[in-house]
């Protein structure tokens, strides 16, 4: 079973991959929009790349509350089970 | 056997797998037919992610409807992927949420309509032209409206886009039914998607739909929406052309 850090390197790596953001700074307390500077669209490309990633649904309504790194990394490791 | 069996369709206007168009390319793909996909801009890399969900690989290809280049190029690049096409899925709109919808209908600004209008209506005709090359008898050209006939809340410049997509979609049926080919529309109830989502106040239309419709109404079900379609690029409407087609649940014929 995947642990947080292992999901959170993997996030990171996807968000460098889609929103240009160094993977270093893909820190847990950070927001997407606020600090990451990661846009809507940016945003549904990471959801539905970390879908495939993690083998996870996350469904559209689930994604407003996913503001930090962190709710999304928690989100997906209790999807995952 | 499907009854689309061995037609070839090019869906254009799919981003997400909540995008009406995927629903289409999905059943298409179903009843036997080869699907190319098309979307444009940044949206161009969630599609080629999404696709990966169809039952089937499709190809997918860059068209931004309101880039000549792309129009002009699209029968080269649609050739590297099918000899010729029996259908065309219009399944495109745009208007800025910000300025144009939810409320603000005596402030809409004029080149944000321009654009709403090219986008959502003018490139009906556009993809139609250019993918006539490709195109003969027993074509099909299927588009998604919403009801234009009415003023609806939220709705606002969009519904001014979709009454000129209604009539350009009878004229195109005009001038090509000589050449064989069909044009028609589905006019969908509400559906839960990336640009139903974008109209702020849309949510309100979704729940009085369901007690209206006689046949009641599911906003996350795309099904009924593609086979619409579907049927509409079959060659079981072989006498329909320049027809809006409601696939609503029956909200459109209840007074109340
Ligand atoms: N969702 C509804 O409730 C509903 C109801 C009736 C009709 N419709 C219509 O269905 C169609 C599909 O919309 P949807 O609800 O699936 O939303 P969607 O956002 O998933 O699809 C719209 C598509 O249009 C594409 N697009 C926008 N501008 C473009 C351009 N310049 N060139 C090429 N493509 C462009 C977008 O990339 C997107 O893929 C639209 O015509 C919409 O008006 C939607």
């Amino acid at each position: 079973m995947a642990t947080q850090t292992d999901i959170l390197n993997d996030l990171a790596a996807i968000v460098e991959d889609i929103a240009g953001v160094d993977a270093a700074d893909v820190q847990l307390d950070k927001e997407f929009i606020g600090d990451l500077d990661v846009d809507s669209l940016s945003m549904v490309e990471i959801v539905v790349a970390a879908e495939e990633k993690f083998g996870v649904r996350i469904p559209d309504d689930e994604v407003k509350n996913l503001k930090t790194v962190g709710d999304a990394v928690n989100y997906i490791d209790k999807a995952q089970g | 056997m499907g009854i689309l069996e061995g037609k070839r369709i090019l869906v254009a206007g799919v981003t997400m797998d909540s995008s009406i168009g995927f629903a289409v390319a999905r059943v298409a793909q179903e009843q036997g037919a080869t699907v190319v996909v098309s979307n444009f801009g940044r949206a161009l890399s969630i599609t080629k992610r999404i696709v990966g969900r169809l039952p089937q690989p499709a190809p997918v290809i860059e068209l931004d409807v309101t880039d000549e280049s792309h129009l002009e190029r699209l029968p080269d690049v649609l050739r590297e992927h099918v000899d010729g096409l029996d259908g065309v899925v219009h399944s495109i709109a745009y208007g800025n949420p910000e300025t144009l919808l939810g409320g603000k209908f005596l402030d809409g600004p004029w080149s944000d309509v321009a654009q709403a209008v090219q986008v959502s209506a003018y490139s009906l005709k556009s993809l139609t032209t250019a993918c006539l090359p490709l195109m003969g008898e027993g074509g099909s050209v299927v588009g998604m409206t919403f009801d234009a006939t009415v003023a609806w809340p939220a709705y606002d410049w969009m519904g001014v886009a979709k009454a000129g997509l209604e009539s350009t979609s009878r004229y195109l049926a005009r001038d090509l039914g000589p050449r064989g080919i069909r044009v028609n529309l589905v006019s969908a109830g509400p559906l839960k998607t990336l640009a139903a989502k974008a109209i702020p106040g849309f949510e309100d239309l979704e729940s009085s739909w369901k007690d209206r419709a006689p046949l009641g109404w599911d906003e996350s079900d795309h099904g009924p929406t593609a086979r619409g379609v579907v049927a509409l690029l079959s060659d079981f409407f072989p006498a329909t052309t320049g027809e809006i087609v409601h696939v609503d649940g029956g909200f459109h014929a209840m007074g109340l």
